[in-house]
């Protein structure tokens, strides 16, 4: 079931460059927990390293303690594929897999972990699953036409779905409407309200609308100048964030000052 | 109506392109040509006239049937591991060792043929008589293996393999260009599901080169099926039609077949052989063609349909 991430001391480098000096933050249970500051600050290379997908670019590593469910996620013994499997993730463009029908897209995940899906279990879990992410209307009919046939906002709801069928804890999305046009993203913000019922959900987002709208907390990166490490500013439940920062830079970049 | 300015330089360029475009094709045609009208008095000479004393249908047809044999088995061989490395350097091996190892895998497609040849003919061959007579005595009731094993390592085999050495750059380099080409987006889609490496490669990497990796077995196929001086050195061969792979009687290729017999050919049975020739040029065209229908098919179709 979903629950808390906490993070301690982390340090995020690209080779030798330290891009995410010293996070410490709480990402609460069953909230939506939003991530904003400037260009470059780092906020979506920290997101990348809750599930640990930011490892997969070359030279990328890790210093610190991301504990989850009592586990430390980068623990020695701990391997990211599982990691991943708790901690979904929705990216900034929509992916769906090209070759594969919504049908297939959303039970690529499931099909991974168990490789022969009764029928009925899997036709179960498509129909939740879109459900859930708001598109089984919509797509009911044509479960098998290709997922790169619907349009940017379903395409991004079919990532949605394909995240939440593997029955993650968290979801974690990185600027996920920001490929959208407004109303596509007014569809994702309601999801992502009545998805934090059952999931932890991180979104990064450019936005800060957004953030206002989405989130229950908000954490503010900010970074000294270009070649500095990004960092955590602060943080806090989001009406206290927007209405009193404690910090001059959160309160300049809130105002839309810089940015 | 104003009148597009005419720039020297344009003309200038647009005439080389379209002399260079012509080019090919003329000497395409030139070739045609020269097959056809060299090769036809082969193909209707009587048994009598020409030096293997059979008429064309039954000299080239076991010729065929070797150049497609031993084409296609090179290719059996070649695809999985060209597919293999390519992958292994594309995204298995640290960027440390995948620079290296895809250098030397293009350092061996520069290698003569004749180079492989010798090879073949010293070394493998000789290697392979142990595991021949093993493939006899275990797996003899497979028509493949029936034998008998030959004594000198000279089968269909061998030089399937010396062929399959031979394509397996041309699978890698371009496999691997293909792999290379997958959207970051959609290994980055599987990896977040929980997908292993491998499970990546299969729902992200494959599904985006299925297509290169069917035009690079056709150029291999291309390849394997003109290549002369490797099959002429390492096959023995004897004019018989058999599936048997490790027997010391084997079909020739068309292309081997040529170089073997063009020194001590006079009069029709040169026609004959430039016939041969023609057929393998035919051969070579339609495989190309299938090649390009597989390839642009399903592209074109998606490209109309977004």
């Amino acid at each position: 079931m979903a629950h808390q991430i906490e993070v301690s001391n982390l340090n995020i480098y690209y080779g030798d460059f330290l891009a995410v000096e010293d996070v410490n933050i709480t990402i609460e249970a069953r909230s939506v927990t939003a991530f904003i500051g400037p260009s470059g600050c780092g906020k979506s290379t920290f997101l990348r390293s809750l599930n640990r997908m930011h490892e997969e670019i070359k030279g990328a590593r890790v210093e610190g303690k991301v504990m989850s469910n009592g586990h430390n996620l980068y623990d020695s013994a701990m391997d990211p594929v599982d990691v991943r499997r708790q901690i979904g993730m929705v990216f900034q463009r929509p992916n769906p897999f090209p070759t594969m029908s919504i049908e297939q897209n959303v039970l690529a995940g499931p099909r991974l972990n168990n490789k022969r899906l009764k029928k009925s279990v899997a036709d179960d879990l498509v129909e939740q699953s879109l459900t859930r992410s708001g598109l089984w209307n919509e797509v009911k009919d044509r479960l098998n036409k290709p997922g790169s046939g619907l349009s940017g906002g379903q395409q991004q709801r079919l990532c949605i779905a394909r995240a939440i069928a593997v029955e993650p804890d968290v979801l974690l999305m990185d600027e996920p409407c920001s490929a959208l046009d407004p109303i596509s993203t007014s569809v994702i913000e309601d999801l992502i309200h009545q998805l934090k019922d059952d999931y932890t959900i991180a979104i990064v987002t450019h936005n800060m609308q957004q953030a206002a709208r989405v989130s229950d907390n908000t954490a503010f990166f900010n970074l000294d100048g270009v070649g500095k490490p990004g960092r955590l500013i602060e943080h806090g439940p989001t009406e206290i964030l927007f209405s009193t920062p404690s910090n001059p830079a959160t309160e300049a970049y809130i105002q839309g000052r810089f940015g | 109506m104003n009148k597009t300015i005419q720039r020297p330089g344009d003309t200038i360029f647009r005439g080389t392109a379209v002399a260079a475009a012509t080019t090919i094709l003329v000497t395409l045609a030139a070739v045609g040509i020269f097959l056809t009208i060299k090769g036809i008095p082969g193909m209707t000479a009587s048994p009598e006239e020409v030096k293997h004393g059979t008429t064309f249908l039954a000299y080239v047809a076991p010729l065929v049937f070797g150049t497609l044999w031993a084409a296609a088995l090179a290719l059996a061989i070649a695809t999985p591991v060209g597919i293999g490395v390519a992958l292994f350097i594309s995204h298995y091996a640290p960027r440390k060792l995948a620079g290296p190892v895809g250098y030397v895998i293009d350092l061996l497609a520069a290698v003569p043929s004749v180079v492989f040849g010798a090879w073949g003919i010293m070394t493998l061959a000789p290697a392979m008589r142990g595991p021949y007579a093993w493939l006899e005595d275990n797996l003899g009731f497979i028509p493949f293996f029936a034998g008998p094993a030959s004594a000198t390592g000279r089968t269909m085999l061998t030089a399937a393999l010396v062929l399959a050495v031979m394509v397996i750059p041309i699978m890698t380099a371009l496999c691997r260009e293909i792999f290379l080409q997958t959207p970051r987006l959609h290994e980055e889609a599987a990896l977040a599901l929980g997908a292993t490496r491998w499970e990546m490669v299969r729902m992200a990497v494959f599904p985006h080169a299925k297509s290169g990796i069917v035009s690079a077995a056709m150029l291999a196929l291309g390849r394997a099926l003109g290549e002369t001086m490797a099959v002429a050195m390492v096959l023995s061969a004897s004019g018989v039609v058999t599936f048997n792979l490790i027997s010391s009687t084997n079909p020739s290729t068309i292309a081997a077949n040529i170089a073997l017999s063009f020194k001590e050919a006079s009069g029709l049975t040169v026609n004959a052989l430039i016939a041969t020739g023609l057929v393998l040029f035919v051969i070579t065209f339609a495989v190309n063609f299938v090649a390009r229908l597989i390839v642009t098919g399903p592209n074109r179709a998606k490209a109309a349909k977004s």
